[in-house]
């Protein structure tokens, strides 16, 4: 493929199809912060002055929680999975924490919703993993039921009050100088620790494996069912910390607050590369997805257009991108 | 290819046979109609007074539900999934009530005729990127969900709109007996008149043969990518049908999307449809509807917090599924 590139448009290898579909393919981040950097111009250009270290800096703060929801569609989409639950284990995950906050404290708090985040994706990841339900159906039933004990929680702990502890909305809605958002504090280290986990360590090519070719994996004795059970369980963790973020930055408990993520969080992975059959993709992609979906945001507020245009911006937008990768990576 | 089979088998053999190898065939749609015996028993039980108000309200909720769930059912039978048909539900109805409303009565028949021709439009544009774009149809139906709910608050921004009288006539009330709720009547002229003659001709058989084995198919000369164009586009025509139903029993539009999609889901896995895909049918979607509305009511009854009712569908659904692979994984190792 790339020998022919090379010989075939010496003179002005940009312009050929195959050079963009090579970049697409191989190096999908050249494209992303092209497209990132075209964003920023036109919110430069709509708005005179609104492009300022400020402005990023609430940019960042924004996606910082859709990259980390992102995180847990990159990991699940790399084993051909998808992770529709993130939505309602995050929302969970903020309001619980949100409760107890006034009786045993945040700590605890933090602690009991770590834990029934797990517990989510414990049975999500069973039901995956050994049962061979479809991610898809699984974790929209999972969504049901937290939802649902999520609400029951509501009604029990009606008397006691919700607040927003100030560390997450330090945290959340928190910026330095006012430029550089506290959320950084904990964005950094879960992606420094996804982007080596998925490079360097066994369990992220045994992800990527297993997408790739379950079969193959499973002759090479990959125990499918233990990652798949151990990634859902990390899906549903890294949920629960986007949901402490967005209850920082929202400074909102409420059993329905991270639901609108849960379409952006598999677009921003999706515009990352990451494809949904599995086996291809990659963080950084998503964490630059994030971003661009962000900016988007941004300019479609910043041109007076309704929400209504923004969703279906965004999907036209998934659509498209999804399409594009599809015709780079099939070879026809 | 084993549906051929079956039908010379039962030309050849008695009605008794017949009934047996029907029986057989359809083991699970069985088996539901017994548990939704079991269950109507139940709900008796607890509330003796359920009857003829108890079931005419079961009919009129379960209409948009069992139409989503057969607009589901076809769209998986061919190997798809689609995730936009609450969206889709809720464009059609806005449309349909901001048309009608101040309308005088006939021209409700231009509009309706109108929005049954969008749904099929609808589903063409979701088959047609689907086939075109090569992407998965989970990620096109997903974003498209949202392409559409857009394209519904933007025709109507908050609940409203009106609907003809005569729609609303079609579907209220009894026909006849009381026993006989008109919406059951219209469920069932829908599907008989729409589903039967589809799962009897070419296209029908086309549509079980690329559900069932797409490579296969396509060697035995069936038009893959048309084929499941035409399946989303039989989709729109009943999520159409569907937002229609849901303009007419509520008399308004609602420009948000119900939680039709994720119940049409739930259907189509508890009425036997495999989510390979290639096997079941509209029926058993339908009774998984009827099963899904009554545990629903009966929890209301039984004073169950709605929330803990919530609780349930969703490991009633996850449950299902589980069974239903475990079943597939025993077969597939003997």
């Amino acid at each position: 493929m790339s020998g022919s590139v090379r010989t075939g448009s010496t003179r002005n290898p940009w312009l050929t199809w195959a050079a963009w579909r090579g970049l697409f393919r191989d190096r999908p981040m050249i494209p992303l912060v092209g497209l990132l950097a075209l964003l920023v111009v036109a919110v430069g250009l709509v708005r005179p002055g609104m492009v300022s270290p400020g402005w990023a800096g609430v940019i960042m703060r924004a996606a910082v929680p859709l990259a980390i929801l992102a995180g847990c569609q990159t990991l699940t989409m790399l084993t051909g999975g998808i992770d529709l639950s993130v939505g309602a284990v995050a929302s969970m995950s903020g309001f619980v924490v949100a409760t107890l906050v006034s009786g045993p404290g945040t700590p605890a708090g933090i602690v009991v919703a770590l834990v029934a985040a797990a517990l989510a994706g414990l049975v999500t990841g069973i039901g995956v993993g050994v049962f061979r339900v479809h991610p898809l159906i699984m974790t929209l039933g999972m969504s049901l039921v937290v939802l649902g004990f999520a609400n029951v929680w509501q009604l029990q702990m009606v008397q006691t009050g919700t607040g927003v502890p100030g560390e997450f909305r330090w945290l959340g809605s928190g910026m330095v100088l006012g430029i550089l958002p506290n959320s950084l504090l904990i964005f950094i280290p879960l992606a420094a620790l996804i982007l080596l986990g998925l490079g360097r360590t066994g369990y992220g090519r045994l992800l990527y494996a297993i997408g790739d070719n379950p079969v193959a994996a499973r002759l090479s004795g990959a125990r499918a069912w233990q990652v798949l059970v151990i990634l859902y369980i990390i899906s549903a963790l890294l949920a629960a910390i986007a949901g402490f973020l967005i209850a920082g930055l929202t400074n909102i408990a409420a059993v329905t607050l991270a639901d609108w993520y849960v379409l952006p969080s598999v677009a921003a992975a999706v515009i990352g590369g990451t494809s949904i059959m599995g086996g291809r993709g990659g963080y950084g992609g998503a964490i630059a997805g994030a971003l661009i979906l962000t900016v988007l945001t941004s300019l479609i507020s910043a041109l007076g257009f309704a929400e209504a245009v923004r969703q279906i911006l965004f999907g036209a937008i998934v659509v498209a991108v999804a399409a594009v990768y599809a015709r780079a990576t099939t070879e026809s | 290819m084993s549906v051929t089979t079956a039908a010379v088998d039962t030309a050849r053999a008695r009605p008794a046979d017949m009934l047996a190898a029907w029986v057989r065939n359809n083991a699970w749609t069985v088996g539901l109609l017994g548990f939704l015996a079991l269950l109507l028993a139940f709900t008796k039980l607890i509330l003796p007074s359920y009857g003829v108000t108890g079931v005419q309200g079961l009919a009129i909720s379960v209409l948009p539900l069992a139409l989503a769930a057969v607009a589901q059912a076809i769209v998986v039978i061919s190997g798809g999934i689609d995730l936009s048909i609450g969206s889709m539900m809720a464009l059609t109805s806005v449309v349909a009530a901001v048309l009608m409303k101040g309308q005088p009565e006939e021209s409700g028949v231009v509009v309706v005729v109108g929005v049954l021709l969008l749904g099929l439009a609808l589903g063409a544009v979701n088959g047609g990127l689907v086939v075109l774009t090569r992407v998965p149809d989970i990620v096109v139906t997903l974003a498209m969900s949202f392409v559409w709910a857009g394209c519904a608050l933007l025709v109507l921004q908050a609940p409203g709109g009106g609907s003809a009288r005569w729609l609303k006539d079609l579907i209220l009330g009894s026909l006849g007996s009381e026993w006989v709720p008109k919406a059951a009547v219209a469920l069932v002229i829908i599907v008989a008149l729409i589903w039967i003659p589809v799962r009897r001709s070419q296209f029908g058989l086309s549509l079980y043969a690329i559900g069932s084995n797409r490579l296969a198919a396509f060697r035995s000369g069936v038009s893959v990518g048309r084929t499941r164009i035409s399946a989303y586009i039989l989709m729109g025509l009943f999520a159409a049908l569907g937002g229609l139903s849901l303009t007419a029993s509520t008399g308004i539009g609602t420009p948000v999307p119900g939680p039709y999609t994720l119940m049409s889901v739930a259907a189509v896995v508890l009425g036997g449809v495999s989510l390979a895909g290639g096997r079941g049918g509209v029926f058993g979607p339908i009774v998984g509807v009827v099963i899904l509305q009554i545990i629903r009511t009966d929890m209301t009854f039984l004073g169950v917090d709605p929330n803990l009712a919530v609780v349930a569908q969703g490991f009633i659904l996850i449950g299902v599924v589980m069974v239903g692979s475990l079943i597939q994984l025993r077969q597939s190792r003997a």
